[in-house]
């Protein structure tokens, strides 16, 4: 048997396993995600900073860490929780194992828990405070800590994962189609893949990037990233994205395209109002209508917080995408500035390609308001 | 789009008798249809000759017609109830073959029968091989190297081409029948000659063979407002050259990165819509190279397959009730999820347990048959297990198959060294448990891998339950008894599948004693829901698996 470990929530519940990763201690929010695959994307994806991620498929690592399936240069998670880790890892691209990678990360994990049981009572009392621990396993010590744990809500996470300076995603490829600006609020590669596989010229700008600083890289685009916590006290983020789309510097409106995080800042540039959801969305199943096809698209989702829909019933505002399960906002756009928005990951990774086409959207749009 | 209200009487075609390649999971697939159509308000007519079918229940269908599956009988009850429409696609191949017949010969036409859930030029597209190569190739698809060839000269030419050995692939047969993998020119004259005289059409596809690629199935459904959706991937323990129907599977897959699997989900998205299935499942068979991750598409059945059934217990998720309502014309955001009853059945399901099947066969009561599996399939069940490990499934699984074992018991003698390889070599029905006696006497995982091309990470796991038990072995040569076995290996062996009749063996007890013991330290199962979406949303319909974990559901 390996070295104990404890996940202990803020009401008290604790669930004894085995460490793995770093050994250590960490405190996040603990949340579950449903996708089978694509553990590899969730630990590197800087939407999960403050965030504890149980994965409800129970066995985990079996395929390893690979040099190419990453979404940021570093895993992000606080901590991950799995049922089963694999012993071996077994895929022709695998590099090392999720253990080693987490360890050589600091990342603490946690096997052999009820990750089920786990994920009943999250999805019951919602998401919680926790710890995860294998230093110390006194139930009353952590339980204690989990309760100190810092909340989600009202913390400003952008600012910790966001670049510092501008960047250029792989300018060493070649560029056919126009040059977007990329707002990094925890920007995942996969968003920045998509650009480029259209031939974009793709630059990534810092959360706190006034719009003077983004209209100064004279881009044809804006895309506003996905990006971890609470949209409402990113305030700057909001300006931001107000005077893009208001207001712009120089008085030329440019297409505007936000994805999760960026659809929450454009909600409330708008004047809409976003609110936490119990257990958030965390997984790679998730139907949403397109209101206008009437076709559903098998998305993606992670988000904790959600843009009240009531807030956004406004003439120029057109509700574009509702998710089919609980039938929630997932996708807006203006009705005459070229500003649109989902809720969702059309870059997937990991998960379904479905949405894929709405990066074609944008570039049409960046297209059009060039001719 | 609501269901259609300008059809009323619906014809339905069963799978007949019970035969290998085409057993019970067609009247599973086929009553749920009919049940689902008659509570749509439809007139359900049906024919199927096999009177030991849930199906042919007075109850299931408004009219049942015990007649052969043929085109001239199905003619003759088209005459007499002159249905608005046929539904050929949840009786398996053989319903599937008597369409594409009827619709050929302008029997649906003089009638005015449509065929729904189908249409046959998608048949056609699937299972012509030649067309289906064709269509593979317009979407930029890669298929292995193959010709169809109608004469025995013709696939010796072919095979000189594209080099032995070669699988042979009849058209339009039932479970690859008069299938195999020839190795040289005798057995290819031989098995050719075979080939085309089962094939209805006398049409053999000459295909490059792929032996050794890992195997992987994914379960697809459309309906006609173009949505797609999988339902269920599946993992083949055994390579490629051995029939699925005789493989080990393994669900979901396990060994695929996000990446890998979505590039498959993408080729079979593209396929359903580029062969045309429009409304309902259908099964996609896809191989990869363990090495480079090369991937090809094997073959599509453009209805529901064998594998649908166990899609669905794997699931929760009703293919062949969801098929014939889309075959209606509802769309699958319209339908809802019977078990969460709160979300819509257009959805990808989401499982937090592994599912493992095995199939069963009875050798022994065929003397003069090999005991070596191909691309034909032999077996004549399965049993299907669910656990929160692969192990526990396996070991669940093999003790459901009534073939006298427990889970992965010892397996009489060991054989030598280089007898063990042959048999790792050689698919077999007793494989898995060849594997472990490999282990036994001193195998590693790769050497068994390249013996048996078996995935690394499904031998890891047997290589756990063999050091496991050996662990437990040792501590009993040792003088350690069940008494003395502390309460969390005692609880891990449960959760590595083991039987209270393995234990007994291993502690040379009773099954009764190791019951107690257990009972004693409060080591009982839980029982956990299939629900489709891994704990998300509350499940109102579950249905229940046994593991060994914290909680109780």
């Amino acid at each position: 048997m390996g070295i104990p470990a404890v996940l202990a929530l803020e009401d008290g519940h604790l669930y004894r396993g085995t460490a793995f990763g770093a050994i250590g201690e960490c405190f996040g929010e603990v949340v579950f995600n449903t996708s089978m695959t694509g553990y590899q994307e969730v630990v590197t994806d800087p939407s999960y900073r403050g965030q504890i991620v149980a994965m409800t498929y129970p066995l985990i690592g079996n395929y390893g860490v690979n040099e190419e399936d990453v979404e940021s240069h570093r895993p992000w998670v606080e901590g991950f929780v799995v049922r089963e880790l694999s012993r071996i890892t077994s895929n022709w691209r695998s590099r090392k194992s999720l253990g080693q990678y987490l360890e050589e990360n600091g990342v603490p994990g946690i096997e052999g828990i009820d990750t089920r049981a786990l994920t009943k009572h999250l999805r019951t009392v919602g998401a919680m405070r926790a710890v995860l621990s294998s230093t110390d396993t006194d139930a009353d010590s952590l339980i204690a800590k989990a309760r100190a744990a810092p909340s989600l809500v009202g913390r400003d996470l952008v600012a910790e994962v966001s670049c510092d300076k501008p960047w250029e995603w792989k300018p060493e490829l070649a560029t056919t189609g126009p040059k977007v600006c990329v707002m990094d609020y925890g920007v995942k590669y996969g968003i920045l893949r998509r650009l480029k596989a259209l031939g974009c010229r793709v630059v990534v700008m810092p959360a706190r990037s006034t719009a003077e600083e983004v209209m100064a890289q004279a881009p044809r685009g804006v895309l506003l990233s996905n990006g971890p916590g609470d949209p409402e006290p990113v305030t700057y983020a909001v300006e931001t994205v107000r005077r893009l789309i208001e207001d712009p510097p120089g008085g030329r409106r440019l297409p505007v395209f936000g994805i999760c995080q960026g659809h929450h800042f454009i909600t409330l540039a708008l004047g809409g109002k976003t609110r936490k959801l119990k257990f958030g969305h965390h997984g790679a199943n998730h139907p949403v209508r397109d209101e206008k096809t009437g076709q559903v698209a098998i998305t993606v989702q992670n988000h904790g917080f959600v843009g009240d829909m009531e807030t956004l019933r406004r003439d120029d505002v057109e509700i574009t995408h509702i998710n089919l399960n609980d039938m929630t906002l997932e996708g807006l756009r203006h009705r005459k500035w070229p500003v649109f928005a989902v809720q969702f990951h059309p870059e997937a990774s990991p998960g379904p390609h479905d949405a894929h086409y709405l990066f074609r959207t944008f570039l049409d749009m960046m297209q059009g308001a060039h001719a | 789009m609501p269901k259609r209200t300008d059809i009323h009487k619906i014809l339905v075609i069963g799978s007949g008798p019970i035969i290998i390649g085409q057993a019970c999971e067609f009247d599973y697939s086929g009553t749920q249809a009919c049940k689902a159509l008659k509570a749509e308000g439809y007139e359900v007519v049906l024919i199927n000759s096999n009177p030991a079918t849930i199906m042919t229940d007075p109850s299931v269908g408004d009219r049942t017609y015990i007649e052969p599956i043929t085109a001239e009988f199905v003619e003759l009850v088209i005459r007499h109830e002159k249905p608005d429409a046929l539904l050929p696609t949840v009786g398996g191949q053989t319903a599937l073959n008597v369409a594409e017949e009827l619709a050929r010969t302008g029997v649906l036409k003089r009638y005015g029968v449509e065929m729904i859930g189908a249409n046959p030029e998608a048949i056609a597209k699937a299972e012509d091989r030649n067309l289906f190569k064709k269509s593979m190739e317009r979407i930029g698809l890669s298929v292995p190297a193959s010709c169809v060839v109608k004469t025995v000269e013709e696939a010796l030419a072919t095979a000189v081409e594209i080099g032995l050995p070669v699988i042979l692939r009849p058209s339009f047969t039932l479970g690859g029948t008069g299938g195999g993998v020839a190795y040289n020119v005798e057995e290819l004259t031989e098995m050719a000659k075979l080939a085309i005289s089962m094939s209805p059409i006398h049409e053999v596809l000459i295909e490059q063979s792929v032996l050794g690629w890992k195997e992987f199935e994914l379960e697809v459904m459309r309906d006609l407002k173009d949505n797609v959706v999988i339902i269920c991937s599946i993992e083949n323990f055994d390579a490629m050259g051995v029939h699925t129907g005789d493989s080990i599977t393994v669900a979901p897959i396990q060994t695929l990165t996000d990446r890998e699997y979505q590039v498959m989900r993408d080729a079979a998205v593209a396929i359903i819509r580029e062969i045309g299935v429009e409304t309902g499942g259908s099964n996609i068979q896809f191989a990869i190279h363990p090495d480079d991750g090369r991937m090809t598409v094997i073959e599509m059945n453009p209805r529901v397959s064998r594998s649908s059934a166990l899609a669905s217990k794997a699931t929760g998720f009703p293919i062949a009730k969801i098929a014939a309502k889309l075959a209606v014309g509802y769309s699958l955001d319209e339908l809802r999820n019977d078990i969460t009853r709160q979300t819509p059945a257009c959805f990808e399901p989401t499982i937090d347990y592994c599912v493992v099947k095995v199939p069963r066969f009875t050798f022994e009561k065929f003397p003069q048959a090999q005991p070596v599996l191909t691309t034909s399939m032999r077996s004549v069940g399965e049993a299907m297990a669910i656990g929160r490990t692969f192990k526990e499934a396996l070991q669940k699984a093999l003790r459901s198959l009534e073939i006298g074992r427990a889970g992965l018991d010892d397996f009489g003698a060991i054989p030598d060294r280089e007898e063990l390889k042959r048999l790792l070599s050689t698919p077999g029905p007793e494989r898995v448990f060849r594997i472990k006696q490999a282990y036994q006497s001193g195998f590693t995982t790769d050497e068994i891998y390249h013996l048996s091309m078996i995935d690394p990470w499904f031998l890891d796991n047997i290589e756990q339950i063999v050091e496991f038990e050996n662990g437990l072995k040792k501590g009993r040569k040792s003088g350690g008894s069940l008494e003395a076995l502390p309460h969390e290996q005692l609880y891990l062996a449960k959760q590595y599948g083991f039987s209270d009749v393995q234990l007994a063996r291993l502690f040379d007890t009773t099954e009764k004693a190791v019951r107690e013991r257990r009972a004693e330290l409060g080591i009982r199962p839980k029982f956990k829901s299939v629900d489709t979406c891994a704990a998300e949303f509350e499940a109102f319909t579950p249905y229940y698996y046994s593991t060994y974990e914290q909680e109780d559901e």
